[in-house]
């Protein structure tokens, strides 16, 4: 049985890559893969190179493996951030058809073929290049695979506020989150480790006679009992504006399959934030330094005092400063035979370096220069000590470079760096927001100092703070590594300074340093030294790359959290949703509302039953709930210098009890919707618009009256949500409605109030199918008779109920043009052939954006256009206009539909020029969906040109 | 995430509210088309405060004008339109 601060004796079964191991509860994965001796655990992204483990937090860039079976299973998590459960199952990636006897480790070879740059270089230059690589890069170079199942996982959300965030639960972080909480605050202490302890779970230190891992405990209970609130297991992944920080907590582990929610995703709106987020110690620059066996000698000192776990018997120490060494007196505690500690320094000194040169031989002015491997594990060390070479027979060396300020947040939050040159580091300078920063992550790593009320007691003494050794100047030949995780070498940094990807942020799109889903924690500032060394500057000087949030990669069902499936977006049900169903309709979202789109007969398709209720209307009457588009009352002494700002057709001259068909344009001209403006009264309007367009509808009118025209005495009602709408269409509409109402129906454009089933209604008589038609608005709890009546009287006459797709065919026939459609944002009236019904005079949003000269430019405007299909074919929706396939586009199908009187396919399209190309012949091709027509251009209208059909 | 103090409503998150544009980009009915097209096209983007048009739609409804900055993001007033 292994001893160790974070470990209990319960024995846990898991299994990697199909052999059963055993752990113990409270194991990282890592630490039980290498209490079980297996240190071959993952392949290299690009090169395919045998990885183990090499650090223990989320900062591993090497050891990724894939976690859980099935729709649980979670790719690229990090070894050293799983916690074993009974029943883990992980499997490594990149590797096939093992990870012994990986084909991709060919790409080894292959490597001087792909270079840094290749990628760049490839999408640089012609299309088909790309093409071809892709399908081998794909392969070859990759991360794990994501389920394809849908994630069963629950994700939940929670907001939260507090007067102090301390994020970060080591030593610093407890002391604050503490105070604080003693001070009457409301805290809340988040770490990111299922423990709270930070460092203090991989030194052997005591705090007022305690051990730190036990102090720490003290502390939560502490913080727990005086109010304040402590979230393990969940890490801050982003700083954003006004001290909001987001927070992701797991409560079950990757992979482990859970009936509560798995991850909450936490939004944190915080008085001050006290940034405790440590330092993440870097990798020593080598040949063969991601070798299986060689590991950052904090992560070996975690493994050996807080699991109890040694990743090997023979192990070097290398370092530049003096924190390395306490891996030295945790590994001989274990029985591991320490056969060297070498330092960069030439005569390093100090407490910790008497005790270990009593201990342990120590090298001075010494580093590695190559590991070679025997297996898939490390076998063997080349170091510089002095002037000669030696060579040690080891599996295992523990390194250390330096360590770097954990400042992500602080960056994110807009604080101030500062190069501490001494250090070879920056720490955290002015804080841009009410946040502080303490702890390794400011650069004290003295416990005593972080802790002045306390009793700390450190065999070895607190030892100088780390800094880097000298940079790497390839003293050895073959591949050192300054990023594992994208397999970036040192030759690869300077291949990018030949090449003239000089700044870090091209060098970083250039070599894909600092990607991945490690971001460079271990490898960035290691880069930069190295660039920094290459270009002769200071490293400040060489740029830092932007610290983007999140801090660690995201399960993507975290940020969707219960906003998933039915529950992505509100629905929207009809008024009359009810009594369509009992109509048979088949549903259609428009927007954020189910539509009926027919009314399909017993084995119907949905094209024919389409086709049928559009033919019904022209020939006889058809009923359809429009119910959907956005109506407002506009009213008041000043409602008509509103309706005459927001519209762009003349206003003024309505008659009362008439109305006419508008459009209302964005600022730089372009048509924002279109509808029906009615005069009710001579001070109150009623205008409706399109159904999507509904939201931005009411909040342009708010704008224009609020801002434009400082508040005018006119009051906008949104009345959407209060009334349904009927619209009854066809040849026999008249007759019909008269028929309920026992009333003459108003002329085209016409209003009168009626009573329809008894029930009071307003009838608006507009077509948008091209026959006589009329609205019936009526309140919306007292629809269900109107509409019964409707269809009764409807289906009397020979007609009956339509849908969406009906509608559209008889609109399309009729050239009405549709919002976001045929007007996409990118249209002015002119070139939808509706220049004529503007107001001449101006005066409405957008009359200037129309005075625009390069509108004027009809060769550059796609211009509404109707095609016909000369062969049998259906056009494609979103076809593209060409001369022939392949050409350059000149224009694209908006809508096509079948023609309803007659037959064949037709469609409305933009087109360049297109009102002076009546009667060319081009292809509707779409090779997405593998269909070519040739159609005719001609005018937007395929049916009863004078319009006889729907006037009186 | 900002917090905007709506006058109406007090502090709240930004999400509440709908950013508009730049109050250099209004349009007024009655501008010169020239004046119109510059205020649309070509504006200034200088490092300091903006003038900005907000409104709190999923709140009183009411339209706001911020002093912000553009790079810090600090909000030095709100004030109704
Ligand atoms: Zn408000």
């Amino acid at each position: 049985m292994r001893s160790g601060s974070g470990i209990t004796a319960e024995s846990v079964a898991f299994s990697f890559d199909g052999t059963t191991y055993h752990g113990q509860r409270g194991d990282t994965l890592a630490a039980a893969l290498i209490a079980n001796g297996v240190q071959l655990v993952a392949r290299s992204f690009k090169l395919h190179r045998p990885r183990g483990i090499m650090a223990a937090g989320v900062e591993e860039a090497s050891a990724l493996v894939t976690v859980g079976s099935g729709a649980h299973g979670e790719p690229n998590v990090r070894a050293s951030d799983v916690y074993l459960y009974p029943g883990l199952v992980a499997r490594s990636q990149n590797a096939w058809p093992s990870l012994r006897r990986d084909i991709g480790a060919v790409n080894s070879l292959a490597a001087a073929l792909i270079p840094a740059g290749f990628y760049y270089k490839t999408f640089f230059g012609p299309p088909s290049r790309w093409m071809l690589y892709e399908r081998f890069i794909r392969r070859a170079a990759g991360l794990g695979q994501p389920p394809r199942l849908p994630d069963p996982d629950h994700y939940g959300h929670r907001s939260a506020f507090c007067d102090v965030l301390v994020v970060g639960a080591g030593p610093a972080g407890l002391n604050a989150a503490l105070a604080a909480t003693l001070a009457g605050k409301r805290v809340i202490l988040i770490e990111q480790d299922v423990l709270p302890g930070g460092t203090l779970l991989r030194e052997d230190v005591t705090i007022n006679g305690a051990p730190g891992a036990h102090w720490a405990q003290y502390v939560v209970a502490r913080i727990l009992e005086a109010g304040g609130r402590v979230l393990t297991r969940t890490t801050a992944t982003g700083y954003w504006d006004d001290n909001f920080v987001t927070a992701v907590e797991r409560r079950v582990e990757p992979g482990q399959p859970g009936t509560g929610e798995a991850q909450v995703s936490w939004r944190l709106r915080c008085g001050e934030v006290v940034l405790a987020t440590g330092a993440i110690e870097r990798p020593l620059v080598f040949v063969n330094n991601d070798l299986p066996g060689v590991m950052l000698a904090g992560a070996v000192r975690e493994l050996a005092l807080r699991h109890g776990v040694v990743p090997g018997r023979r192990a070097v120490i290398a370092t530049s400063h003096d924190e390395a060494y306490r891996t030295a007196f945790a590994l001989a505690a274990l029985g591991v035979d320490i056969v060297a500690i070498l330092d960069s320094r030439a005569d390093p000194a100090g407490p910790v370096i008497a005790v270990a040169r009593a201990r342990f031989t120590v090298l001075t002015d010494a580093r590695p220069l190559r590991a070679w491997r025997r297996g898939m594990a490390m076998a063997g060390l080349e170091a510089q000590v002095g002037g000669t070479r030696q060579s040690f027979a080891i599996d295992c060396l523990a390194m250390s470079g330096g360590s770097s300020p954990v400042l992500h947040l602080h960056r994110q939050a807009g604080g101030a760096l500062e190069f501490d040159a001494a250090r070879g580091a920056f720490l955290p300078g002015a804080g841009r927001q009410r946040h502080s920063t303490l702890g390794a992550a400011a650069g004290v790593h003295d416990l005593a100092a972080l802790l002045p009320d306390a009793t700390v007691v450190d065999p070895l003494g607190a030892g100088t703070p780390p800094a880097p050794g000298p940079v790497w100047r390839d003293e050895a030949p073959g591949k050192a590594f300054v990023d594992f995780q994208n397999d970036v070498t040192t030759a690869d940094l300077a291949l990018a300074q030949r090449e003239g990807y000089v700044s870090v942020e091209h060098t970083k799109r250039y070599t894909t340093l600092g990607m991945g889903t490690d971001q460079g924690k271990t490898g960035a500032m290691v880069a930069l030294a190295q660039i920094a060394d290459l270009r002769a500057l200071p490293l400040p000087d060489t740029g830092l790359t932007t610290f983007r949030a999140p801090y660690t990669p995201v399960t993507l069902g975290a940020f969707a959290g219960p906003m998933r499936g039915d529950h992505a977006a509100p629905l929207r049900r009809l008024a009359l949703a009810n009594a369509h169903d009992a109509l048979g309709a088949l549903w259609v979202p428009a927007g954020a509302w189910m539509r009926p789109r027919a009314y399909p007969h017993q084995g119907e398709s949905l094209g024919v039953a389409s086709l049928r209720e559009a033919r019904m209307v022209r020939a006889n009457v058809g009923v359809v709930d429009v119910s959907s588009l956005a109506k407002f009352e506009i009213a008041g002494p000043d409602a008509l210098t509103l309706v005459a700002a927001v519209c762009a057709t003349p206003v003024a001259k309505l008659a009362v009890g008439r109305g006419r068909y508008t459009v209302m344009l964005r600022e730089d001209g372009m048509v924002m919707d279109d509808g029906t403006l009615w005069r009710l009264e001579e001070t109150r309007w009623l205008l409706t618009s399109s159904t999507g367009g509904a939201a931005r509808m009411a909040r342009h009118l708010t704008y224009v009256a609020d801002v434009l025209l400082g508040h005018p005495r006119a009051a906008v009602v949104d009345l959407g949500e209060h009334w349904a709408g009927l619209a009854l269409a066809g040849p026999a509409a008249a007759h019909v409605l008269a028929g309920l109402t026992g009333a003459p129906v108003p002329a085209h454009m016409g209003l009168d109030a009626a009573h329809l089933a008894g029930v009071p209604v307003r009838i608006l008589a507009a077509s948008y199918s091209g026959e006589r038609a009329f609205e019936v608005h009526v309140r919306r709890d007292q629809a269900a008779p109107v509409f019964a009546a409707l269809v009764e009287a409807a289906r009397a006459a020979g007609g009956g109920v339509y849908g969406l797709d009906a509608m559209d065919h008889l609109r399309v026939e009729k050239g009405h043009v549709v919002i976001g459609a045929e007007a996409d944002g990118r249209t002015t009236p002119a070139d939808l052939g509706m220049a004529g019904m503007l107001r001449k005079t101006g005066g409405y949003v957008g009359w200037q954006g129309l005075t625009r000269p390069a509108l004027a430019d009809a060769a550059t405007r796609r211009q509404l256009v109707g095609l016909t299909a000369l062969d049998a074919g259906a056009i494609a929706e979103g076809a593209m206009l060409v001369a022939r396939e392949g050409a350059e586009p000149v224009g694209h199908v908006t809508t096509a539909a079948p023609r309803v009187a007659g037959e064949g396919a037709i469609a409305l399209g933009l087109l360049l020029n297109g009102a002076a190309r009546h009667g060319d012949r081009l292809l509707a091709w779409s090779p997405t969906r593998h269909s070519t027509v040739p159609v005719e251009v001609g005018p937007p209208l395929f049916f009863d040109p004078e319009g006889a059909r729907y006037r009186d | 995430m900002l917090l905007i103090p709506c006058p109406h409503c007090g502090p709240r998150n930004q999400e509440e509210f709908a950013y508009e544009r730049t109050l250099d980009s209004v349009v007024r009915l009655d501008d010169a088309p020239d004046v119109a097209l510059s205020a649309l096209y070509t504006r200034a983007n200088l490092r300091g405060d903006d003038h900005e048009i907000w409104t709190h739609a999923q709140g009183c409804g009411q339209w706001l004008r911020l002093t912000r900055h553009r790079m810090t993001h600090a909000i030095h007033s709100v004030e109704p339109l």
